[in-house]
């Protein structure tokens, strides 16, 4: 049985002599300290365990499970796989549309269902509104940790928009089971288009305004330039996926590389980071490399907007799902936070036998020792916080 | 103060009032100020705060102060429970002697000491020690770690005051602070951070140098009073509260109000040293004694109103930038601006 890593129970802490320039010797030792379950900057119930030397981090321990929901189990109990769906949502639930689509896919394909061309639109739609509420939480919360308190409010007005459009679709802001297996579980309501245009049109701007307080903000830049610098090699061991694998400077995104959906036929770029401020792969990549795919993320719902088909959109949408005995299949997506996959086994009943969810920040998580090392405190929040978790993912 | 003098025989019951005369000022100021950091804060992240307690929240800073009265006193078993009581104490007791030397008016200052300037540096330190003993304790990592980086980030910015302050004595000559204002009396122009009533070739020369000295002095004052951008020994989002974890209730509301005093002292410092005190910037019209309390407050509250703007809208930095910027960046500075000053002057 695997043991989670944790400090060894006669672990001492090292004690260390200086000298000073008088002759007399000061005695140092090394602090364990918990950046507990409930701490104000850990973006949920993570605990960290960090052996510090003064300020500097010599080892840092994540202990999660703090938000676990046997979501994997519950699955096997389900009388339906649409009833899986709102479960989906739940896991990251910052970013449930993405969840909801992975599932979706994964069921589509075992079954072999083919949605109508108008299904595609409006989920790519929802997918990359859903990416841009994602990443405006990810980048507000960013300025929280680094003490800028305003970027938040501004990002979470922008955000309201798209919950708007969320509620006017399917009535919920949060999490909304939309996307069910074979299609969705409403059409668009007639406002939709012209409002998601106004939106597009109102965003653009604001992105600006938020690069130039925050992105670019002198003292911003001094905190997570060059700060938990991810190497790429490092980066593609340990699995890492979305905006992080971007920031390290790995060109990957499975939108365009393991291509689902109408991606293909959409011009848009992954974005990679550059290292503009520091070097490749720090915080500050990781942060602006969010920035910019929220640019083009609206590139891609403007086209996916001009060219919506017309269509029933509940058309596809199976009375009963009864894929085949011993049936399994892994499918990958591209949510806000990466690489989301779901393996689903199949027995032959209506429920599933096994449902995986490969969460991306679980994977992404893992990393955080390993860049953390060196660093100081303050920077270790930043560098969790550029990781960008969402506990429910991690936990599951 | 002569003819309270003459109104009550007895001079120490005369001192005692005198005395008491910052505390009521401080409570007064910390509502006035409590209200406009909420507003001000509130406006900047474009959302409007307390609309309901009276109208538009102005009872709201009542509230709070009722609400901070009335909590529990809890003590955390394993603290020092001697020091845990003291530290609040200690650091309100180093922001409110500092009033003493603040020249409110030109008859009113608390205690007209030939050293003024001298004793305001020497009573910030107090508060350095408050905050240590709250950091140790609390019996409590993270608050260790606030009360440790508090101490070395309020010393380290104590020297650049000092410079800042001793610029200015090279230009106007004295220590006392109500000499310095009375020094700078008679408009705008004869401010020390135009270069001070002096002839205005020599102005001219000095005046860079004093602009430059009066920034850095606003900035490590900013640094003194734990605000961000220097706010790391109760950076919320790291340190949960810092220094002030294990407080609450009364305890919390000393410390709260001695930031808040600390937040106007140090603006009034400045605004002593360089922005003419309690004289009008326009020479003789609406200049005299009580007109002089209403300039000196209005141009400390301008400044503090600053410092809240920069507080919502600026990241803070981190432990060894802050001291990189204290040592290698704010003191190279002013030891150029302290020589060219005092060439300037000899010349």
């Amino acid at each position: 049985m695997l043991q989670p890593p944790t400090l060894p129970t006669n672990y001492t802490v090292k004690q260390g002599h200086i000298k000073t320039s008088t002759g007399k010797t000061i005695r140092t030792e090394e602090m364990i300290i918990n950046m507990g379950p409930q701490h104000p900057s850990t973006h949920g119930v993570l605990r960290l365990e960090i052996v510090v030397d003064g300020e500097i981090i010599v080892d840092c321990i994540p202990h999660i499970g703090y938000l676990h929901r046997c979501f994997e189990k519950h699955c096997e109990h389900m009388t339906n796989y649409q009833q899986v769906i709102p479960y989906a949502d739940r896991m990251d639930y910052c970013s449930a549309m993405t969840n909801e689509w992975a599932f979706a896919l994964a069921a589509e394909r075992m079954l072999k269902i083919e949605v109508p061309e108008r299904v595609e639109y409006i989920r790519v739609i929802m997918a990359e509104l859903q990416r841009i509420a994602s990443h405006l939480i990810a980048v507000g919360t960013y300025g929280i940790d680094s003490g800028a308190f305003t970027p938040f409010l501004y990002t979470f007005i922008d955000r309201e928009k798209i919950l708007d459009l969320f509620e006017m679709t399917c009535g919920a802001r949060l999490l909304y089971n939309y996307i069910w297996i074979g299609g969705l579980s409403h059409d668009l309501p007639p406002k939709f288009v012209e409002q998601a245009k106004d939106f597009v049109r109102y965003f653009r701007p604001r992105l600006k305004m938020l690069n130039d307080l925050l992105s670019y903000n002198e003292i911003f830049v001094k905190r997570t330039a060059n700060v938990g610098v991810l190497p790429k090699d490092v980066a593609i061991n340990y699995a890492v996926s979305g905006p992080q694998l971007r920031g390290s400077g790995v060109n990957w995104d499975l939108r365009r590389d393991d291509p689902y959906s109408i991606y293909h036929k959409l011009e848009w770029e992954p974005q990679v980071g550059k290292g503009e401020m520091g070097t490749v792969g720090d915080c500050w990549d990781r942060h602006i490399v969010r920035m910019h795919e929220m640019e083009q993320c609206l590139n891609i719902i403007e086209q996916a907007l001009a060219g919506l088909p017309e269509g029933n959109v509940q058309a596809a949408i199976p009375k009963r799902i009864r894929p085949e005995k011993d049936a399994e299949i892994y499918v990958r997506t591209e949510s806000s936070r990466g690489e989301l996959g779901f393996y689903i086994v199949s027995d032959g009943t209506a429920s599933p036998f096994r449902v995986k969810a490969r969460g991306p920040a679980f994977v992404n998580l893992s990393v955080l020792p390993e860049i953390a090392k060196g660093g100081m405190i303050a920077d270790l929040v930043l560098i969790a916080g550029s990781i960008d978790i969402v506990l429910g993912e991690v936990d599951r | 103060m002569e003819f309270i003098q003459t109104l009550l025989a007895n001079e120490l019951v005369v001192s005692i009032l005198l005395s008491l005369l910052p505390l009521v000022f401080i409570i007064v100021y910390a509502l006035v100020v409590l209200y406009t950091e909420m507003k001000v804060a509130a406006h900047i992240q474009d959302r409007v705060a307390y609309m309901r307690t009276g109208w538009h929240g102005l009872l709201q800073p009542i509230a709070d102060m009722l609400k901070l009265l009335q909590k529990e006193d809890i003590i955390p078993d394993k603290a020092d429970k001697l020091l845990f009581r003291l530290a609040p104490i200690i650091a309100f007791v180093g922001t409110y002697a500092a009033y003493a030397v603040l020249p409110f008016s030109s008859i009113y200052i608390g205690s007209n000491i030939n050293l003024g300037a001298f004793f305001l540096v020497a009573v910030g330190s107090l508060v350095v020690v408050g905050i240590l003993m709250a950091g140790w304790a609390s019996n409590n990592k993270w608050s260790l770690f606030g009360g440790v980086r508090s101490a070395a980030q309020m010393i380290s910015y104590e020297i650049p005051t000092a410079i800042a302050i001793i610029i200015v004595v090279m230009i106007t000559g004295s220590l006392n602070l109500q000499d310095v204002t009375k020094f700078q009396d008679g408009g705008i122009g004869n401010w020390v951070v135009f270069g001070g009533p002096l002839p205005w070739s020599q102005k001219l020369m000095l005046m860079p140098f004093t602009i430059i000295t009066f920034f850095i002095l606003f900035v490590s004052s900013v640094a003194e009073v734990n605000r961000t951008p220097f706010d790391l020994p109760e950076a919320e989002s790291e340190l949960v509260q810092g220094f002030n974890t294990e407080y609450s209730g009364m305890r919390f509301a000393m410390f709260y109000l001695s930031e808040y005093a600390n937040l106007f002292t140090v603006s009034a410092v400045g605004v002593a040293l360089f922005l003419g005190g309690w004289s009008s910037p326009f020479g003789t019209f609406m200049s005299g004694p009580v007109w002089g309390i209403f300039w000196f407050v209005a141009k400390a509250y301008i400044f503090v109103l600053i410092q809240i703007w920069v507080r919502w809208t600026l990241p803070r930095l981190r432990v060894d930038q802050l001291m990189y910027v204290s040592w290698k960046v704010l003191i190279p500075w002013l030891f150029v601006c302290l020589l060219s000053v005092g060439l300037i002057l000899v010349l």
